[in-house]
């Protein structure tokens, strides 16, 4: 299994600058920053005009490069592979950039410490909800798990709240959106959404519920916790942390897309019908919970894992037992209780694993029975 | 001067440890540069996402890692500072 991360750390979206940086110098006159303002802008739109053009004609021009140019026959095996991928590999790249631009941009209103001040003391259940909503756009990466688990609980973010937070933000993501948007259709993507969301919701108000404070390892309360004055960017700089947050991520993930989507075009040429479906069926009881134990320590993120879901689901396996595997690849990694290990004890670490594992697990068989 | 980057030990940590010393070299200024893996440290600093890059005690950038030029012109401003106080 790919261990990329993406965007791990350099999500290149914090603003923290105490110092002006070289772009934008303290001596900037308000007239020199709205012209550079009207250039983004005008580049912006003029980009947007080209994706949605480019993007309008991606099917004429898959069918006119893999029929006409290459001269392959549209029933037949190869035909279907080229003409598949040919077709997805840029629709899902282009989908990606346009996503991961918009939340880069609004991510820079979302730092850890505003995500914080806003749950700091609120109550449960609202909580919850609120915690679970700002882990899709705050920035967030599984090694800084640790200073952020600190971070909270010591600013009065309650326990089960702060559990949703770090519940939704790996499993609940743009790149996740985007792929399954792009492979599966919207009500695919929207259903994952909500069920993410709900996992982490509930899962995080069980935990608050359970009074496990006294399992997180004391030295964490004892912890003195700074505060870092936040200076807010100008909207250029906004803008351009935009394109960072492009560079950095899509720049580490789309290898691992284009493979994916390799492999899912050989499947949907090659591989016959039906083929997962004895094994990952809806029919067999024993299979969403065999999929959420295979999904556990395989670690993931969701660029690696979506296509691999592509693939299943299309040869057979149940909608319900393949959103099952995916959560657990992506929301209960290994190598994150590791890391949250030094905060939690093994104890807290398994009820943790208990619960977000039983969500999971409910999902699966709801979608089962449902779809 | 004294620099410090703030961070568990993930790959870009190690990234912006590259990009400071990068800068360091292009600007020319002499800093001590020290990393700061231990947890409780980090968070004396407030920081909440790691890399964090700190220049003279004060957290210039979190959570990701700069370009060399962003670096080096931070370096040269708290290096003016510096100059300016002596």
């Amino acid at each position: 299994m790919s261990a990329v991360e993406s965007g791990c750390c350099a999500g290149p979206a914090e603003a923290l600058n105490a110092v002006p940086t070289s772009s934008m110098p303290a001596s900037v006159t308000p007239a020199q920053r709205d012209w550079s303002l009207y250039r983004w802008l005008a580049a912006l739109a003029a980009s947007l005009v080209a994706w949605f053009v480019v993007y309008h004609y991606l099917p004429v021009f898959a069918a006119w490069f893999t029929y006409d140019l290459l001269g392959l026959d549209p029933a037949s095996r190869l035909g279907s592979s080229v003409a598949f991928f040919v077709y997805d590999a840029p629709k899902v790249l282009m989908l990606l950039v346009l996503v991961v631009y918009v939340v880069g941009i609004i991510r820079t209103f979302f730092s850890p410490a505003t995500t914080r001040r806003m749950l700091a003391g609120r109550r449960e259940s609202a909580g919850n909800v609120m915690a679970a909503s700002l882990g899709i756009v705050t920035p967030f990466c599984s090694c800084s798990a640790v200073p952020l688990f600190i971070g909270f609980v010591t600013a009065g973010v309650p326990l089960g709240v702060t559990f949703s937070f770090l519940i939704a933000a790996p499993m609940v993501n743009e790149i996740a959106l985007v792929l399954l948007y792009g492979l599966f259709g919207w009500e695919v993507a929207l259903l994952y959404l909500t069920m993410g969301l709900l996992i982490a919701i509930v899962a995080g108000w069980v935990i608050g519920r359970l009074k496990v404070e006294r399992l997180v390892e004391p030295w964490v309360y004892e912890t003195m916790a700074g505060e870092v004055a936040e200076e807010r960017p100008l909207f250029t700089e906004r803008l351009r942390t935009g394109l960072d947050a492009v560079r950095e991520i899509v720049g580490k993930v789309w290898p691992y897309v284009l493979a994916g989507i390799a492999v899912g075009a050989v499947i949907h040429g090659y591989v016959p019908e039906n083929f997962m479906a004895s094994v990952m069926g809806g029919g067999a009881w024993w299979s969403v919970p065999l999929a959420v134990l295979a999904g556990v320590p395989m670690y993931s993120n969701a660029a690696g894992i979506i296509p691999i879901v592509q693939a299943l689901l299309e040869k057979g396996a149940a909608l319900g037992t393949v959103l099952a595997f995916m959560m657990a690849v992506i929301a209960l990694s290994f190598p994150e209780m590791v890391i949250l290990r030094r905060v939690l004890t093994p104890k807290l670490i398994a009820v943790f694993v208990g619960v977000v594992a039983t969500g999971i697990l409910i999902v699966g068989y709801v979608f089962n029975l449902v779809v | 001067m004294n620099v410090k980057i703030l961070g568990t030990g993930c790959a870009n940590c190690k990234k912006l440890y590259a990009v400071v010393e990068e800068a360091l070299v292009q600007t020319g200024i002499r800093a001590e540069l020290t990393k700061v893996e231990d947890v409780q440290a980090i968070m004396g600093y407030g920081v909440m996402s790691t890399p964090a890059l700190v220049i003279d005690e004060t957290v210039v950038s979190a959570g990701k890692v700069p370009r060399v030029a962003e670096v080096s012109s931070w370096l040269a401003t708290a290096a003016m500072k510096e100059t300016g106080a002596v």
